[in-house]
């Protein structure tokens, strides 16, 4: 006889049967897409919501949205999951790593992946600077996921408190520097501005932004053997003046990428420049009233130009199979499409890449609600869009970001002249051209 | 010494099989690697590999920067070395004197080794950062000097060298605890009838008879802080400002997962491998003299 144990786990084992084999077969299985990001925190969740939106709205593919840390790590996963054959669909690249990815022979370019298909994509519908970073004789490479550019953000309690016009923010650097002076002599603030991103806001985009070029062959667009210009009158000029503010704390360093972001937050410096994408997170975090404003221009003798994105875009890589790339690409396509595109600068604070977005977004009132998001696309499409404010594309554009930022340090801290160490910078960055020029020789 | 007899000749090698195994797949195979990646120049993705020779290593010994990784990793060992060892001895000295709440002491100064490295990075972030750091804040009541190491090297060396150091401490503790309290009693006690002061009585027994545990000690934190101590120089600091705390193994990391140079990253890694390796042998040689062994 079999003993009361046996008896019940026959019994269990015989409903497990009954309950396997009564739960629905799926359906048919979804051909799945992976997609690896960087997206942290409020942006993770958007970017998730995002994916289950195209999940919910068809029934043939799934995409998987992965985080896989920050854009260095994931860039570097994709690369060794590439060399193992088993990269991702999607993956996530910021715009410093376009060079890589174009030179990789590793992508199938998204212009070249829709035609596949026959997917149409009114590409000229997108907003010129974004699509023009990402582009290689005229074809878009990859598409733009969230793209920003840095603009002004005021303290408007503080400027009110030293007897400042709350609703003018600062449009010349002079305006910028007698502010600050103000705002400090008031007590309104300790400090007048911080910078977040160092070399993206006050190197990159301040050439851009005053038609100065960044490099030769049009900041490198026109071949591997560019040279960095950037110890040249302007920058030189540039960083000499942010070295002077530094006494009396007109200008008060924060350090790289988002440390400085307290820095305004908390009240401690009265203006602040930064991404664009900050809008939201401020929106929610900041107890004071505050507005934005383009970015700083120096006035004559230079002409302003645009200002150029940060930010980063999806890439497809090669080699999986038609009807795989088949989903990639109606993801790719959902993600293109006007409402989504709202839906996504909506929710982040990123910027929508087509026209008709933005328009629709105009006929909405949103920016009349929130004239802030509208000083990015006033920046990048207002003005004078020139080769200086296409963008950049140097290859190991990560490394030379870093030397940039590490020689704006020793001219900060005072260890070297803005000449000198500017002049270092670009000797360090030269050579890693070289080396990277080498390493891609076709 | 006795001899272990094992009447299975197969036994003894089956026992040191998974050792091997685990030392093979992850300590030579990837030295063999990255020694071998250090010979040629790869692109990002892996497709092209072009054999260079030492050009690699060429490129790097005439490179200012790299020395200074050089100069960076010794002072920040060297710092983390005497720090975490000097510190524990003392602590270690404390914890076995006959107080009250000895065991919770005992169990408190454990625990920072509980902490991985990124973490008590990230702690020592949110103490000391020049911007949101509650230190700084406090300080700035009793004097105006900034110590903004987001653009003072020195401040921001020291800042890891002791974020590191504290990481090792509980370690180091445990060790010379034991140590301590295997010392005989009567010894102390006979020297302390011979009117040896607490110093004195240090200097000519104690630290001679833990001798051993701070050969070991300090051959360990060297090591530890020549090639553990990326996760506290990437959380704190990153390598700035400029490249004031950039380390050997930050700077290969850098290199190679940023800067995706894998060959120079490579050759980096067989410079510094060879490197820690000569600096133990040259302990084990040296200093290893002046060990009194029980």
């Amino acid at each position: 006889m079999p003993s009361p144990m046996m008896l019940r786990s026959a019994v269990w084992a015989g409903a497990l049967l009954v309950v396997l084999a009564l739960a629905p077969a799926p359906a048919l299985a979804k051909t799945e897409i992976q997609f690896w990001h960087a997206m942290t925190g409020q942006l993770n969740d958007a970017t998730n919501e995002l994916v289950k939106q195209f999940n919910d709205s068809q029934s043939e593919y799934e995409v998987k949205p992965l985080r896989k840390g920050t854009y260095p790590e994931t860039l570097t996963a994709a690369i060794a999951a590439y060399r193992q054959h088993q990269a991702p669909h999607i993956v996530q690249v910021f715009e410093v790593g376009t060079q890589t990815m174009l030179l990789s022979g590793a992508v199938n370019p998204v212009y070249q992946l829709m035609k596949e298909q026959e997917i149409a994509v009114e590409w000229k519908d997108f907003i010129a600077p974004v699509v023009g970073y990402y582009s290689k004789d005229g074809n878009l490479y990859s598409m733009p996921f969230n793209s920003s550019t840095p603009i002004l953000y005021y303290n408007k309690d503080a400027f009110q408190k030293a007897g400042l016009d709350p609703s003018k923010p600062p449009q010349t650097w002079k305006q910028v520097e007698e502010y600050s002076k103000k705002v400090i002599a008031s007590g309104a603030s300790k400090c007048g501005f911080s910078t977040g991103w160092p070399s993206w806001t006050m190197v990159e985009n301040m050439h851009a932004w005053h038609d100065q070029p960044f490099a030769t062959k049009r900041n490198g667009f026109d071949g591997l053997d560019a040279q960095l210009l950037i110890n040249k009158e302007f920058g030189v000029m540039h960083l000499t003046k942010l070295t002077e503010w530094q006494k009396g704390n007109i200008y008060s360093y924060g350090g790289r990428q988002g440390t400085a972001d307290p820095k305004f937050v908390n009240g401690e410096c009265a203006m602040y420049i930064q991404s664009s994408a900050l809008i939201g997170g401020f929106t929610r975090g900041v107890k004071f009233a505050w507005g934005t404003g383009q970015l700083p221009f120096w006035g004559p003798p230079y002409t302003k130009a645009t200002s150029i994105i940060g930010g980063a875009t999806l890439w497809v890589m090669k080699g999986k199979p038609a009807n795989e790339n088949r989903g990639t690409a109606k993801f790719l396509k959902f993600l293109s499409e006007p409402t989504q595109q709202m839906w996504w600068h909506v929710t982040t604070g990123y910027l929508a890449i087509s026209n008709t977005a933005v328009k629709n977004l105009e006929a909405g009132y949103h920016f009349k609600k929130f004239p802030d998001q509208y000083t990015a696309f006033a920046e990048l499409t207002k003005g004078k869009a020139t080769a200086n404010s296409q963008g950049i594309r140097l290859g190991n554009f990560v490394q030379i970001r870093d030397v940039i930022e590490g020689e704006m340090e020793n001219i900060f801290a005072g260890k070297k002249t803005p000449k000198q160490g500017l002049d270092d910078a670009v000797a360090k960055s030269n050579e890693i051209l070289k080396e990277f020029a080498a390493a891609n020789k076709q | 010494m006795q001899r272990t007899v094992f009447r299975n000749r197969w036994l003894p090698y089956l026992l040191v099989f998974p050792q091997m195994a685990v030392t093979l797949v992850f300590f030579f195979w990837p030295a063999f690697k990255s020694l071998q990646l250090s010979l040629y120049r790869v692109s990002p993705f892996g497709d092209t590999m072009t054999f260079v020779g030492l050009d690699n290593f060429e490129k790097l010994l005439a490179d200012p920067e790299y020395y200074r990784s050089v100069v960076n990793s010794f002072v920040f060992a060297g710092g983390v070395t005497v720090l975490a060892v000097g510190s524990s001895l003392l602590m270690a000295g404390l914890a076995t004197q006959k107080i009250r709440g000895l065991t919770l002491y005992r169990t408190l100064l454990l625990w920072p080794y509980g902490i991985a490295p990124a973490v008590a990075g990230i702690i020592f972030l949110f103490i000391f950062h020049p911007t949101y750091g509650i230190l700084p804040y406090f300080l700035s009541f009793v004097t105006s000097y900034e110590f903004n190491w987001l653009l003072k090297g020195w401040v921001a060396m020291t800042l890891v060298i002791v974020a590191t150091a504290w990481t090792h401490l509980g370690y180091n503790i445990a060790f010379y605890v034991a140590g301590l309290l295997a010392i005989p009693g009567s010894v102390l006690e006979a020297a302390d009838v011979d009117g040896a002061g607490p110093l004195r009585r240090f200097a000519a027994i104690v630290f001679p008879l833990v001798s051993p545990i701070t050969f070991y000690l300090v051959t360990l934190n060297m090591v530890f802080a020549f090639f553990e101590s990326f996760g506290v120089i990437d959380a704190v600091t990153k390598g700035g400002p400029g490249e004031a705390t950039t380390i050997m193994v930050f700077k290969l990391y850098k290199d190679g997962f940023i800067g995706l140079n894998l060959g120079s990253s490579g050759a980096q890694s067989t410079i510094l491998m060879a490197l820690v390796i000569g600096l133990t042998m040259l302990q084990f040689r040296y200093a290893e003299r002046k060990v009194t062994y029980r």
